[in-house]
């Protein structure tokens, strides 16, 4: 089966991260605007909408999350459903919305994500195994297992800590015109990244996501329908999944991802080449996690991320476009949001929307989605035609 | 005398009972897949590789290699935030790996090192499985 063409984004909404939310803010109430916010986007009315995917939100967490909030939005879905993977679930939803376009069960799915900063010490949901073999070595959170991967990649590969502190530095490039960025303030050098303070070796203070609240959406529509958005559609042309571990201990190799596989499908189903790419947007929970995909998405040879990124300037106006609303790194955190930032970013570029931080005539995108520590994997290439 | 035991404590089922029973006589065991001959960590119902339930408890070297660490500064929970700690993935000589801490100066713990299991009674009831530098 492919999903090539069988269904294009039409409308997006993104909030602006709060470092600090607002009183009286609740999920709920970021997920009503951003629906209202969408919807206006795409010229749709609510009554189009006949498919939900969301994430359950850490400030807000439930079961039948789906059904709830569909009452609160006023929909009726022909397809509701949770996705759990972490940090790929917004790109996940991406294409399980168009598979269930494809199979004719909808026609218009709303992907949205929102969250508040409020997970606070030890509250992180885990499961049994974790709790037993993991915590009590202080494996707890996803700082540590980055760490290790990047020294991991230091041993193997010879990457510096330069290398990995340029991916925050170009991003910061992009953030900087990005007036939804919460850390687009100022520009940062490799001096800045290699001086903040040390978290957790060899990661910098400026290498970590920052958690934030806020949140996003997608619509994905089919053909018919997009043919009427008010937006030019943005067409999923190949789409990857893949996973081989949930902790990284137990990973066959902690230094090459399941980014691969996933990769690999999506450009198969796409029948495009990684030359013919024109902006990349990779999960960049921390510096190494880009360096990393970027291997293994296959946009240079595995270990020589580090060269590729002081080779290439990574920022809008760069020879390759990497993260150009500043990385999650720069714009921020907000839950799952995150991850949604790299979908949302790519779909306004495509659209032609990326304002002082426009990359020239992009019509061809890559996302990669990337939960837990280097685990569950989503890859996609999206087109404008 | 030593402060209450705050950090996260193991909390043994059937399936791992045994590998924490025997943690507590300092000895480390491990299943062996009667079905593939693998050895597997963490204790399963079943085996990960060839889902067979012929697993039986070995004894097994300590010995092993440090795969990858980090020497964690800034602890993301409380429990950890006293003072830096060295997490470990360390590689056993029978193949599997497992998440460790690993008691040596930060500064001296490298890749590929070997190093030699070390049983730490954390509390009367709990034994956690480390690792030291082998002399």
């Amino acid at each position: 089966m492919s999903l090539k063409g069988k269904a294009a984004a039409i409308g997006i909404a993104e909030l602006k991260p709060w470092k600090e939310p607002p009183a009286g803010v609740t999920p709920l109430k970021l997920m009503f605007q951003l629906t209202a916010d969408a919807l206006r986007d795409a010229g749709l009315e609510k009554r189009d909408l006949d498919g939900l995917l969301v994430g359950v939100p850490f400030a807000d967490p439930g079961m039948i999350y789906p059904a709830s909030l569909a009452e609160v939005l006023g929909i009726n879905p022909r397809m509701l459903n949770v996705v759990d993977i972490g940090g790929a679930s917004a790109a996940g939803m991406i294409w399980r919305a168009a598979a269930a376009i494809d199979a004719g069960l909808c026609n218009a799915v709303l992907c949205i994500v929102a969250d508040l900063n409020k997970m606070g010490d030890q509250k992180v949901p885990v499961v049994s195994v974790q709790r037993e073999f993991e915590a009590p070595y202080g494996n707890i959170g996803a700082n540590c297992g980055y760490a290790m991967i990047a020294n991991r990649h230091m041993y193997e590969y010879g990457t510096t800590p330069q290398q990995m502190a340029k991916v925050a530095v170009d991003q910061r490039k992009s953030a900087v015109k990005n007036p939804l960025a919460a850390f687009g303030d100022k520009l940062i050098t490799i001096d800045d990244v290699l001086n903040s303070r040390v978290i957790v070796d060899p990661l910098h203070l400026f290498e970590i996501v920052s958690p934030c609240s806020g949140g996003s959406a997608v619509i994905v529509a089919s053909p018919e329908i997009a043919k009427r958005a008010k937006q030019p559609p943005i067409w999923l042309l190949g789409a990857g999944e893949y996973a081989n571990h949930a902790s990284i201990t137990y990973a066959p190799s902690i230094t090459e991802s399941p980014i691969k596989p996933a990769a690999d499908t999506a450009f198969k189903m796409a029948g495009v080449e990684r030359k013919d790419i024109d902006l990349v947007c990779p999960y960049d929970c921390y510096t190494i996690t880009v360096l990393v995909t970027l291997e293994d998405a296959g946009f240079c040879k595995k270990g020589q991320g580090g060269p590729f990124a002081m080779e290439h300037d990574l920022s809008y106006a760069g020879d390759f476009p990497c993260n150009t609303h500043g990385g999650q790194l720069s714009f921020g955190q907000p839950g799952l949001g995150g991850g949604m930032s790299h979908v949302t970013e790519a779909i306004r570029q495509l659209m032609g929307r990326g304002e002082g931080r426009q990359v020239k005539d992009a019509t061809l995108a890559f996302v990669n989605g990337n939960g837990g520590i280097m685990s569950e994997q989503v890859s996609l290439v999206l087109e404008r035609r | 005398m030593m402060d209450t035991y705050v950090k996260p404590l193991p909390k043994p089922t059937e399936t791992s009972r045994p590998f924490w029973d025997a943690a507590k006589q300092h000895r480390l065991q491990l299943q062996h897949c009667g079905g593939c001959q693998s050895f597997i960590y963490y204790p399963r119902d079943r085996c990960p590789h060839c889902l067979s339930d012929q697993l039986e408890w070995r004894p097994v070297s300590g010995k092993g290699k440090v795969y990858s660490y980090t020497t964690v500064r800034r602890a993301s929970v409380r429990s950890f935030a006293d003072k830096p700690y060295v997490l470990a993935i360390v590689e056993l000589n029978e193949g599997v790996r497992m998440t460790t801490n690993i008691e040596a100066p930060p500064e001296t713990v490298r890749i590929g090192m070997p190093v030699t299991v070390l049983f730490d009674d954390v509390t009367p009831e709990r034994t956690l499985v480390k690792f030291r530098p082998t002399s």
